[in-house]
């Protein structure tokens, strides 16, 4: 009824080429924008920010990036926690070498340094896929880890072998260190997310999103149509990794803001942010948001619900909902193997006919 | 059903008005993940303490006391997440018995004006109490625990290991490195030779590490492990039929979680406290009668009187009597978590203290002031008796070398001071 095309005209190409063409649709993203910019940093505490917003945020940047690399180029890679943690590592060795320069420059060339290593560790996709591509980034993880555990020089020396972030400052305002408020540290990860959205939506439906998923669907027939299988699959590399980069810096500096590296970017991490991918849908940026989503806020819901809510003991609490989260992701792949996002785009079939389906 | 819910949120309103006048200890804990085995122990007995005061005394000072638990997992950010979520309520005193999540709230209290104790853990550098004015780490910490085992070496040969070489086997993260510094430091005033041998995380896999001991044959190796990788070091180690006395533990090695799954092989193993074993102590009265035969005991309530229980209720000890001396500074039974800070920067214990509360000679002496927030560096060696399953201590309370720490921690804390513009100082 008030979601269709209808009425709503198209006089230019560039009209036609929008990224969200429906009118509803794109009323409803600008007031998220609205919202998430101008009214959540005047309503949120240090709870919200730093257990719920936080996480959410940064989470869905590496799955943008993931979901660039396997849902839109096809290459399975399992070194997404690696690659995060090169993100986190060449920010702190920014930040502690030139403090002078500001944060937002740092966690850029963060991300250019995560891509250039994310290149390397793509070269042999070029000779191998599937499963045998797998193995090969998690060759990148265990090695990224061992050699971010191993080399001093990466910790600063440092006795711990910890990395902590000191305090660095946007326009006055500081973003790392203790003394971030919470509008703040929000507020800088959302810029990222809205731009690393906002390129990764642009870059996957023009020419580059296009030959990433001619690779995709069939790399022999796309070699054939003339896309260069090695630009493909590295640009695939490098701008997933670059996004993985920056998850990696903002969840160092901004979330954690001390880190330590086979803890926090262990191989859990590569899965969890590959779950994120599976069960927010392949090949969607939508979906990164959605899967980041399930995966980030349920746990804290249901752990608020349990023990806030209904006073069970903690581990219960704990065990309890391991088993959910992972019922609800079977019940989830199971109604929709395609995962979130195509569950949305099914019920955005469905309004466009409602309430007259026939 | 509406009169019902009506009645529930009068009542839940009604529990919750007073929470203004409790004092509320938050209790970070693990009983799930890869360490639970250790994080219950010490969770039940943190909270089983802490039931006994309320049961017993009413609280401290007159004060009812509320615990808060909240699960980590030993995972950093969950820990973020619990930190968010009880700082809120009026937490006087956090106590995350992680090195990692230690690390992560180290900024975040001192922003928040909240106290935090890593007793036994942590950031060592935390002793310099005129840079971290918030963290406190008594009574002994990881440089502590290398010199102990440093020392009871030395001991154990007449004062000269000038030729002998000593392994490190050490869990490779924050926590493990801790004492490399210092054996490093050792090493050079006593003239030994350094072995380090890391294991990665979880630490089920040790084969390489041992097979290289049994190649090299250090004459001591010393232990930084936590969890599973003690059982499976503890065991691997007697299968090489490496000698037990030889291998020394920090104290996060030394539980009997630790020694049981190698059954006799284990016996003679040392390791290092800083408390005292068994529940053979007139608190343990209090705490059979109000407690545990009351069904009031936390968790299953089968962990009761062992090494890590102790070690949990010994924090609690801590904590209630920071507390108690906070509230005779402040003359007030209504806490908030600046004076808690105060009190613990005055807290003093001594024999008679101890004696008093029912745990005589439980744990060394100790005396906090703001220029020192580690207490005076003393803690024992105890040994494993495999047959009678008990923890026996074998040394008195000896001192660290503090002619060597105190260095290396001016140091260390300085180093944090620059990076994070503190200015060093007592106000």
């Amino acid at each position: 009824m008030f979601y269709r095309e209808a009425g709503d005209f198209k006089t230019s190409y560039q009209d036609d080429n929008q990224t969200f063409p429906i009118k509803f649709d794109r009323y409803r993203y600008y007031a998220v924008l609205l919202l998430a910019f101008a009214v959540v940093p005047f309503m949120v505490n240090d709870y919200w920010v730093n257990a719920i917003f936080m996480p959410f945020l940064i989470y869905a940047i590496a799955a943008i990036g993931l979901n660039i690399l396997v849902g839109y180029c096809g290459q399975v890679s399992l070194g997404t926690g690696g690659f995060m943690a090169v993100g986190a590592y060449a920010v702190y060795k920014l930040m502690t070498s030139f403090p002078d320069v500001s944060i937002f420059i740092h966690v850029l060339i963060a991300g250019a340094i995560t891509a250039v290593v994310g290149l390397l560790f793509g070269l042999p996709s070029l000779r191998i896929k599937g499963f045998y591509l797998a193995v090969a980034t998690l060759a990148a993880q265990f090695f990224l880890v061992w050699l971010f555990n191993r080399v001093p020089w990466f910790y600063n020396y440092s006795a711990s072998g910890q990395i902590s972030a000191p305090e660095r400052t946007v326009f006055g305002v500081p973003v790392t260190g203790a003394e971030t408020s919470a509008w703040a540290a929000y507020l800088f990860c959302l810029v990222f997310v809205f731009l690393s959205a906002l390129v990764a939506r642009n870059l996957t439906r023009g020419s580059v999103g296009r030959k990433w998923m001619a690779i995709r669907d069939m790399d022999i027939a796309a070699e054939i149509i003339g896309v260069n299988p090695l630009k493909a699959k590295l640009s695939a590399f490098a701008v997933s990794s670059f996004f993985i980069g920056i998850a990696g810096a903002l969840f160092f500096a901004i979330y954690l803001g001390a880190v330590e590296v086979g803890e926090v970017f262990g191989i859990n991490k590569s899965f969890l942010v590959l779950f994120m991918v599976i069960i927010g849908g392949l090949g969607s940026i939508f979906g990164s948001f959605a899967g980041a989503a399930f995966l980030v806020l349920l746990p804290v819901l249901l752990k608020n619900t349990l023990v806030g809510g209904l006073g069970w003991p903690t581990d219960l609490a704990a065990h309890l909902e391991l088993v959910i989260v992972g019922g609800l992701i079977i019940t989830f792949l199971v109604a929709e193997p395609h995962g979130l996002a195509q569950l949305w785009r099914v019920t955005k079939e469905k309004l466009r006919l409602w309430p007259f389906p026939h | 059903m509406k009169l019902k819910l009506i009645t529930a949120a009068a009542a839940t309103m009604m529990a919750a008005a007073p929470a203004m006048a409790e004092l509320v200890f938050p209790s970070l804990s693990y009983r799930t993940g890869p360490y639970a085995a250790n994080g219950i122990p010490f969770a039940d007995g943190y909270a089983d303490y802490f039931t006994l005061l309320n049961e017993r005394d009413g609280g401290i000072g007159g004060e009812p006391i509320r615990m808060i638990e909240c699960e980590t997992g030993y995972n950093t950010e969950k820990g973020v997440e619990c930190y968010e979520a009880t700082k809120g309520e009026g937490s006087l005193v956090y106590q995350p018995l992680s090195t990692g999540i230690t690390y992560q709230l180290i900024p975040k209290v001192t922003a928040d004006n909240i106290p935090m104790h890593s007793m036994g853990y942590g950031r060592t550098s935390a002793k310099n109490g005129e840079v971290f004015r918030k963290i406190f780490n008594y009574p002994a910490n990881y440089w502590d625990g290398a010199s102990h085992a440093i020392k009871h070496i030395l001991d154990v040969n007449d004062g000269d290991i000038s030729d002998k070489k000593i392994a490190l086997v050490y869990h490779n993260s924050a926590y493990g490195k801790e004492p490399i510094r210092t054996l490093e430091k050792l090493a050079e005033k006593h003239g030994y030779e350094l072995m380090l041998l890391p294991v990665d995380h979880p630490g089920q896999e040790q084969k390489s590490q041992w097979l290289q001991i049994r190649r090299e044959r250090p004459d001591n190796v010393i232990m930084w492990g936590w969890g599973v990788m003690n059982q499976v070091a503890i065991q691997e180690a007697v299968n090489i039929r490496y000698p037990m006395e030889d291998f020394i533990g920090i104290w996060w090695s030394g539980s009997e979680n630790d020694v049981k799954p190698a059954g006799d092989g284990a016996d003679g193993y040392k390791a290092l406290t800083f408390h005292n074993f068994g529940t053979d102590y007139p608190l343990y009265d209090d705490l059979r009668e109000h407690v545990i035969d009351a069904g009031k005991a936390a968790g299953a309530g089968d962990q009761v009187g062992t090494v890590l229980y102790n070690r949990g209720m010994y924090a609690a000890m801590l904590a209630a009597e920071a507390a108690k001396t906070a509230q005779d500074i402040h003359d007030t039974a209504n806490l908030t978590p600046e004076m808690m800070r105060d009190g613990m920067e005055a807290l003093e214990m001594t024999e008679e203290k101890m004696a008093d509360l029912g745990l005589p000679a439980f744990g060394p002496e100790f005396t906090v002031t703001c220029g020192n927030h580690g207490g005076n560096g003393y803690g024992a060696v105890a040994q494993w008796d495999a047959a009678a399953g008990e923890w026996n201590m074998i040394t008195d309370y000896f001192q660290s070398d503090q002619e060597v720490l105190a260095p290396l921690i001016e140091a260390d804390s300085m180093a944090y001071a620059d990076e994070n513009d503190i200015e060093p100082g007592c106000n």
